[in-house]
């Protein structure tokens, strides 16, 4: 039962982190039509500005933040809100020089270019002048301490604070594109670029939009995954790739295009992920995840949330 | 048959003129340049040719070459009782044998070859699994079932037997419970960490060799430690044999009915359904011939020499490698596929001095190249497709249309 209740937990925390990230995906993916490549990239920046913003506060201050004497509250909420507004500044540089010269070209092209993209962020960022080669640890913003225990399985802040910013910015999300004007300007653009267009609705705009959304919540993804971690990779480490890719199955599950689809695909992705591991064998988790990916395409390509579409000629 | 022949000509004229003459550290370089070929060559047929985009096709060489490794590490073994190189002049390495008394082609290169082939084989059976998901899915779909099946292989191989090498073990740690027969010392035995249940430590046991069937023998690979050991027969004449077969095969589908297949559901699929081609059909062979030749280019990743096969060479890393020098040649340019190859290869050299910046010059002329010649630099045309050579022809003399070696359409 122990095991049960701590897997679940695990499963939460990483899921709502996947349902984070896939949102990026699932939102370019509904309007672009193609894999943001560099999505994972921007979580890493998110996670890195995170860790240079809180070293430099914490220098600017003069304090030492571990487990023991963390930070005040706000620092987290102003590394969170800095880390955001820095990801979603780099995600419009990213669409307007990269993406939005491809707005005609075939879809493959634009992939390759996200690749091109995703390779020149990793690789940028592992320079000496800028976050370097090496992990790092953030220092601790967040305390440790547990606030209930259920058997021997105990919920500390940790996971409470990373699941309900998870949730209330997916709520916020949700909020934004099925009842505001932007939302519905969202909504219109993935349905059909060229009527929306057609019916007055700025696509560059929204588009641009959608990026910096995607990114900021990309970013606080990379923010959550620091805090949970608190060491973190090198830009190039090919576990940030992998954890990009997990999210991008999360919204192929989920059904892609849909924002809703993402969270459920993001959970179900870490629950399969978690119980596998906790039940099975940890070292297969990426079969897991990507054998489900397979299994779901072939027999659902539309997703758990989405619905098949017809090719029109 | 003539490109062939040549093919052969260069191919011994780089192992037994060419080689001798530049040092070990070129030739390495000239080497790694022809398994690189033989990968983009191959991945055109896929990406190119039928313009479905693979994105694991470095789970195809890996599989290739965990394969052929098999072949020759437990063939020579089984054959000879070691794993020493038992080729000819041609796959170079002699290693204390008089040069002179060496025939051309020794034993172990038709071990060597039946290996090739065998990764070749296995490669191409995973390419018609890989390759029945295009069955419904298109586009990034299937590069991202492409990119999952790379690395599920990666995983797998992680997963398999660690132990390598059997050791010479006393017989009461293999059989404590059997009486020793007089005469016996040792028995050739795999170790194994195990995990005792009851006591939750971990401890050694030992397996005979003798006792281990078959088929539990092949999975010891190495693991998460990478496969070594395997024999280096990888010899500059091997390489550029496969380099030019894989580059004539290319030419000759691309000329065939079968490849005019591939090339019109790139084109527009929809309009090739429309016209008869049996698009699933035809997108399952370009998978199963493509896994074919970077499953023969793994066999020879694996047996050269100072290269670590392991389960890294599935990684996605290795795949955008290759996925780099198709786009930079062009989607469905053989002869750009070739030249950007020996660039991509090349390239690390040049910058050996600013390491860090390599991947970073790749992808900027990869979004550069997306942005600015959206069909890579020779689009799907070959070189001598370029307006200037036909120039060059015309001023020859021969008859514009006639242009011999225009074997592309």
């Amino acid at each position: 039962m122990d095991t049960f209740l701590q897997t679940l937990k695990d499963a939460l925390a990483i899921g709502s982190l996947y349902a984070l990230i896939a949102l990026g995906y699932t939102m370019v993916y509904g309007i672009l039509k193609f894999i943001n490549f560099a999505h994972s990239d921007v979580v890493v920046l998110g996670a890195w500005g995170s860790l240079v913003l809180s070293r430099w506060l914490e220098a600017r201050t003069g304090s030492t933040w571990t487990t023991d004497t963390p930070a005040p509250a706000y620092i987290g909420l102003l590394v969170l809100l800095a880390a955001m507004v820095f990801c979603g500044l780099v995600g419009f540089t990213i669409e307007r020089l990269a993406y939005k010269p491809l707005r005609k070209a075939p879809r493959l092209n634009v992939l390759i270019t996200a690749i091109g993209v995703s390779l020149f962020l990793q690789n940028t960022g592992q320079l000496e002048s800028l976050f370097g080669n090496r992990p790092r640890s953030i220092p601790a913003l967040l305390p440790d301490q547990t606030l209930v225990s259920i058997g021997r399985v105990n919920v500390t802040t940790l996971d409470v604070v990373g699941l309900g910013t998870a949730v209330a910015l997916m709520v916020l999300l949700e909020w934004l594109v099925f009842h505001t004007k932007m939302g519905r300007a969202m909504r219109a653009v993935s349905h059909n670029t060229t009527t929306a267009s057609l019916m007055g609705v700025p696509v560059n705009r929204v588009i641009s939009f959608t990026f910096v959304l995607g990114s900021m919540l990309a970013a606080a993804g990379g923010f959550l995954w620091s805090l949970k971690y608190q060491q973190i990779g090198q830009t190039a480490d090919t576990s940030w790739t992998l954890l990009g890719l997990k999210a991008f199955v999360a919204a192929v599950v989920g059904g892609i295009g849909n924002v809703r689809g993402a969270m459920v695909g993001g959970l179900a992705i870490g629950s399969l992920e978690m119980f596998g591991c906790a039940y099975y064998k940890s070292s297969m988790a990426d079969v897991y995840v990507f054998g489900v990916l397979i299994v779901v395409l072939l027999f659902r390509p539309g997703g758990i949330l989405g619905k098949a579409t017809i090719e029109k000629v | 048959m003539l490109p062939l022949l040549i093919g052969l000509v260069f191919a011994a004229v780089m192992q037994l003129v060419v080689k001798p003459n530049i040092g070990d550290y070129p030739a390495k370089l000239v080497l790694d340049i022809g398994i690189a070929i033989s990968l983009a060559v191959s991945l055109t047929m896929v990406n190119g040719f039928t313009g479905q985009f693979s994105m694991g096709h470095a789970g195809f060489l890996a599989v290739g070459g965990y394969a052929a490794g098999i072949v020759t590490y437990y063939g020579s073994q089984r054959i000879w009782g070691d794993r020493a190189t038992h080729g000819g002049i041609l796959s170079g390495r002699p290693l204390a044998i008089d040069p002179a008394t060496l025939p051309l082609v020794g034993h172990g290169d038709w071990l060597f070859l039946a290996a090739l082939v065998v990764g070749g084989l296995v490669a191409a059976l995973l390419g018609f699994l890989v390759g029945l998901p295009s069955l419904r899915l298109k586009g990034d779909y299937l590069a991202i079932v492409t990119l999952g099946f790379g690395e599920i292989v990666r995983v797998m191989i992680q997963q398999t037997n660690a132990t390598l090498k059997p050791q010479d073990i006393a017989w009461e740690e293999v059989y404590p419970a059997l009486p020793r027969p007089a005469g016996v010392e040792a028995v050739a035995s795999y170790a194994f960490d195990v995990i005792d249940p009851a006591t939750k430590l971990g401890r050694t046991v030992y397996q005979a060799v003798s006792d281990t069937p078959a088929w539990d023998v092949l999975t010891h690979v190495g693991g998460s430690l990478g496969f070594t050991g395997i024999p280096k027969y990888t010899s500059l004449f091997w390489v550029y044999i496969v380099a030019s077969i894989t580059i004539f095969a290319a030419f000759r589908l691309k000329q065939s009915t079968f490849g005019r297949a591939f090339l019109s559901i790139r084109e527009d699929e929809v309009a090739a359904e429309a016209m008869g081609v049996n698009t699933t059909r035809y997108k399952v062979w370009a998978f199963v011939i493509s896994a074919f030749f970077a499953g023969v280019a793994g066999g020879l990743f694996a047996h050269t020499l100072g290269v670590g096969l392991s389960a890294e060479t599935a990684g996605f890393l290795k795949s955008f490698d290759i996925i780099i020098m198709v786009v930079l040649g062009g989607l469905g340019s053989i002869s750009g596929a070739v030249i950007a190859a020996v660039v991509v290869t090349v390239l690390p050299e040049a910058l050996r001095d600013i390491p860090q910046y390599r991947l970073i010059i790749y992808a900027l002329a990869l979004i550069l190249i997306m942005i600015f010649r959206p069909k890579g630099l020779l689009g799907t045309h070959e070189i001598w497709d370029r307006a200037v050579w036909k120039r060059v022809r015309r001023r020859g003399g021969s008859e514009p249309g006639k242009a011999k070696g225009g074997s592309s359409p």
